[in-house]
């Protein structure tokens, strides 16, 4: 890509400037574009296909929806900024994007402090919606907890009983772990946890991780490194024979953004959560895999069908509502239903979670990539705490 | 037993890595005094040249290629860029650095792409060995046989060669080497190629053990550093023994106390430099400087105090012109003007350099949200008792510090803030981790934007004005005369450490209330308040804006926070940010405000 010439930059602005003046609606987009492009660029490219194709029907009931996107270059303090920004010059009608928990959690801060709609789409944590939710946010993505208990009702079926984790040291791992070791612990009380790796983010030394693995011989390592940590796991844990003989369960490995890159050595038999775009046959996904390949002419990534269900959503939320009254769309989105390429999904009255859910299956090596086989999609509604438990574990407000 | 061994050569191989990334980096300061931030970006580099070279030819051919290649490259930044900078003041070419790292991330995403390439393994050395019936990977013990071999090749270099007695003789004393005769600037070109080569060979020779990222750069940047650190500065055996002593550290360290991973290192520099001020193999500077130079005290000229007047008024005026947002805007930039502030002080007017100011500004903003939340008290006391919880902290860091001095209290002021950062992270029943801290928002009558900004103006400005005060007065002369002549001055019986303890006291207060405001503007606090990202901001916007320059804090916060926000609307942003500093960097070397200044003084001298 070139840089775009100045005469380009000016005719953008003169263009988004004729059109504030047009019947638009405009939704606000924040997200960690330049730290983390991997995940956020298949990302960014779903939603800007939703835009089309809500644009291409005549928009919402004749108006049409302009997203304004924006990097936070992975700084909460830029967010909230960029936020403000958003909502107070550029006259958003809502809030969206975030990838990082604590992003999600920053701008779910400013949107219940300046009364705005925030429809967070990547962000994982938990606290996003139950310890630290409030009324103005809604979260589309499973969240760690759900991918997790999924997991973990899979590894009840196996024979392990000795397991041993890994997780990056922050949040995200700890949530991953302690939801994984609550779910086990309530569905096979015999498991015994025999020891549990901590490598800081990104800067795992694989080597030495593994070894400490070994040392206290598992029947199941539960994993939850992913990225360049993945790699660096997959490869020092084959060439040491870690993996064989044993369970492995490994959250979000089957997720095209990191089962792509290991190729032909992408590990055999491991019990993921992901999404295997290329084995799904329904019509409504068949379509949106076509749409894709053709539009951006690249496969299909997990962030992908989040960006693309995020835009969905607020369509339909727009579609419902005929208002961007903040009041009126919080009470169309509570229990609004999306049709998405993976069936409908509900918003959740209760906790504001979508019941987006995900695909578990195992990881085989097919025609020298990495796919998951055997898979079965698992909606998110049958892995959620019930409604009354799910409100007991929000804030009163 | 032979678990243990295992689990050593296993750490060592992971130290051969360490070493060589860190073995670039000391031999580049070593002989030109540039502390290279851009280091991770080569090893990068590395990885990713490797990469494609070995797609086509191998893995075999694509390690010493990606070397020589990423040579190539460290020679064309110092030819272009840092040699045209060597006559600035200290420590300003790691601005021109900061700005080449923001290039390569670019770059890197526009060439590769975002996705991490996993390269391919090394053939011949795919399998194991069985050592006391523990499996060994081949590769491991290569990387070790490697780490080996470069450290004797740079033994016999530096021992052996003319070239690598220049160098040694460079590292020693620079001007004196120019004295005899040589010349220093193809000395300094083959040192870069060298090190960057080093860097691109780390980079390579990781490709069998971990897929080639975008992350790698920041990843190995302030480890690498602490390796250099430990070792001592310039010392290229210390740097060996230091990257063992870390790897060893978190080999073994994982068997007991798996958490220790996000600490491990900087805690064995804080350990290793307040045992051994100069590293394990560093010596103290040997040539005091040469000359006494005396700085000509920072104070503003006539034109200095009409323009701060006029736009003390413009902050005052701006509400009732601005929108929210620029409203907003600009009291981030107040923010972070009083945090730069205070790090220009301890810089600029104590010749006190902090790599981790972001620590002062994270427990300023903790203790904001902490005092909020858990004690239940009002925004009024703890934006009181934020700078008071800052001031206590930089303290402690500083009761350390004072004994060192130049890049060594740097690291040590580093090391400090990771600790706390990892505290942040790590202690979630107080912190909340890395979910942070919410709902800190401002008392009712400060709350609104308008509100909030004026409370903002009025603590800023007051902090900034109080600063420049004391850089003028009596305790700025004498800390003046510390930094510039520290023998003269213990000779009239100035208590040097003292003055130094004290500035810092009151640079870590300063970030404390900003870090403080901070919070209460944004509603929450985080760990990457006290993140070096964080330090870094601070340290680019006090050398970009001119660290002898009154102003320079806080032109450099306004052009740095200007910058950023006005290019982020752009795609490749990071790349025109980087280039924007580079070509400051270039074209202002005594930073903005000093540039701007030695202008204003040239015209009016050409027109009288």
């Amino acid at each position: 890509m070139k840089f775009p010439p100045l005469a380009a930059i000016a005719a953008v602005l003169a263009i988004s400037v004729t059109q504030a003046n047009a019947e638009t609606i405009r939704i606000g987009e924040i997200n960690s574009y330049t730290r983390l492009p991997a995940f956020t660029e298949p990302y960014k490219k779903g939603w800007q296909m939703a835009l089309e194709e809500i644009n291409a029907k005549g928009g919402i009931h004749g108006d049409k929806l302009e997203v304004i996107s924006r990097d936070d270059a992975g700084k909460p303090g830029n967010a909230v900024k960029i936020a403000e920004e958003l909502v107070k010059r550029e006259k958003v009608a809502l809030l969206t994007g975030t990838f990082f928990s604590h992003i999600g959690l920053a701008v779910s801060d400013y949107a219940k402090q300046n009364k705005v709609l925030f429809v967070a789409a990547e962000p994982l944590t938990d606290a996003l919606i139950w310890s630290k939710g409030n009324d103005y946010t809604f979260r589309l993505r499973p969240s760690t907890y759900m991918q997790a208990a999924m997991l973990a009702a899979e590894a009840a079926k196996t024979d392990a009983v000795k397991w041993a984790t890994v997780a990056p040291n922050y949040a995200y791992g700890k949530d991953a772990v302690a939801a994984f070791k609550q779910v086990l612990k309530k569905l096979k009380p015999s498991v015994e946890f025999v020891d549990e790796q901590w490598p800081a983010l990104f800067k795992i030394d694989a080597g030495v991780t593994v070894r400490a693995l070994e040392a206290a011989k598992p029947d199941g390592i539960y994993n939850v490194t992913f990225g360049p940590d993945l790699g660096a796991m997959v490869r020092e844990g084959t060439v040491r024979g870690l993996y064989e003989n044993r369970t492995v369960i490994s959250l979000l490995t089957g997720e095209p953004e990191y089962l792509e890159p290991l190729k032909a050595e992408a590990p055999k038999g491991w019990i993921v959560t992901g999404y295997p775009w290329y084995s799904i046959d329904t019509p409504e996904h068949n379509a949106f895999k076509a749409a894709y390949e053709k539009r951006w002419g690249e496969t299909l990534k997990m962030g992908s069908l989040v960006g693309y269900n995020t835009m969905l959503s607020i369509g339909a939320l727009l579609e419902k509502a005929k208002s961007t009254d903040t009041d009126k769309m919080i009470a169309t989105m509570k229990g609004l239903k999306v049709a998405t390429p993976q069936g409908e999904i509900v918003y959740r009255a209760a906790d504001h979670q979508a019941t987006m859910g995900s695909w578990v299956g195992r990881t085989d090596v097919v025609n020298g990539g990495g796919q998951m086989v055997d898979w079965r999609y698992i909606d998110g509604a049958e892995v959620l705490p019930t409604a009354a438990e799910a409100k007991a574990m929000r804030p009163a407000d | 037993m032979g678990f243990y061994f295992a689990q050593f050569l296993t750490g060592l191989a992971s130290a051969s890595s360490l070493f060589l990334v860190a073995a670039g980096l000391s031999i580049i300061f070593g002989v030109t005094r540039i502390v290279n931030f851009a280091h991770g970006s080569l090893f990068m580099l590395g990885a990713f040249i490797a990469y494609s070279i070995s797609q086509k030819f191998g893995f075999w051919l694509a390690v010493p290629l990606a070397a020589l290649s990423v040579g190539a490259v460290g020679w064309a930044m110092e030819r272009t860029v840092l040699s045209r900078l060597y006559g600035a003041p200290e420590l300003f070419q790691l601005v021109a650095t900061f700005g080449l790292v923001l290039i390569v991330q670019d770059a890197a995403l526009w060439i590769w792409g975002p996705t991490d390439l996993l390269g391919p393994r090394a053939p011949g050395l795919t399998g194991v060995v069985r050592i006391f019936d523990q499996p060994i990977p081949e590769y491991d013990l290569f990387l070790i046989a490697v780490g080996v071999s470069v450290l004797a090749a740079i033994w016999w270099m530096f021992t052996r060669t003319r070239f690598g007695i220049l160098v040694r003789a460079a590292t020693e004393d620079r001007e004196m080497l120019q004295a005899l005769g040589v010349r220093p600037a193809r000395l300094f070109q083959a040192t870069f190629f060298i090190g960057a080569a080093l860097a691109g060979l780390g980079g390579a020779l990781e490709m069998p053990r971990q897929p080639a990222s975008l992350l790698m750069d920041l990843n190995i940047i302030a480890e690498a550093f602490v390796v250099v650190v430990i070792g001592g500065m310039g010392s290229v055996t210390g740097a060996f023994l230091a990257a063992l002593l870390i790897a060893e550290l978190n080999a073994f360290g994982i068997l007991i106390l798996p958490e220790i991973t996000l600490v491990a290192a900087f805690a064995a520099m804080a350990v290793v430099l307040v045992i051994r001020p100069y590293g394990l193999l560093g010596r103290p500077a040997t040539s005091a400087p040469h000359a006494v130079e005396i700085q000509p005290p920072q104070t503003l000229g006539q034109t200095g105090r009409i323009t701060a007047l006029g736009l003390v008024i413009a902050l005052v005026v701006l509400p009732f012109v601005a929108g929210d947002f620029v409203i907003v805007l600009t009291a981030d930039i107040m923010i972070f003007a009083l945090f730069a502030a205070g790090l220009h002080f301890m810089m600029g007017t104590g010749g006190l350099v902090s790599f981790g100011h972001a620590a002062f500004f994270g427990i300023g903003a903790y203790a904001a949200a902490l005092l909020v939340n858990n004690a239940g008290l009002g925004m009024e006391i703890a934006l009181f008792l934020a700078p008071v919880f800052a001031a206590i902290g930089a303290a402690v860091v500083g009761w350390f510090a004072v004994r060192l001095s130049g890049v060594y209290l740097a690291m040590l002021t580093l090391a400090a803030a990771q600790i706390l950062w990892s505290a942040s992270v790590q202690w979630q029943d107080v912190t909340g981790g890395d979910d942070g801290i919410l709902g800190i928002w401002p008392a009712a009558w400060a709350s609104g934007t308008t509100a909030y900004y004026y409370l903002t103006f009025a603590l800023t400005t007051s902090g900034i004005v109080s600063l420049m005060m004391l850089a003028r007065g009596r305790f700025g002369i004498l800390l003046r005369a510390g930094r510039d002549a520290p023998a003269r001055a213990q000779a009239l019986g100035i208590d040097i450490k003292l003055r130094n303890w004290t500035a810092i006291v009151i640079a870590g207060s300063a970030a404390g209330l900003a870090g403080g405001i901070f919070a209460f503007s944004k509603g929450s606090v985080f760990p990457d308040t006290l993140a070096i990202p964080n330090s870094v901001d601070a340290l680019v916007m006090v050398l970009l804006g001119g660290l002898h320059a009154p102003a320079g804090p806080i032109l450099g916060a306004g052009v740095f926070a200007l910058l950023e926000d006005s290019l982020s609307r752009l795609p490749y942003w990071r790349a025109l940010l980087g280039a924007a500093v580079v070509g400051i960097a270039l074209f202002a070397p005594g930073g903005i405000a000093g540039s701007l200044s030695k202008w204003l003084r040239r015209r009016r001298e050409g027109t009288a």
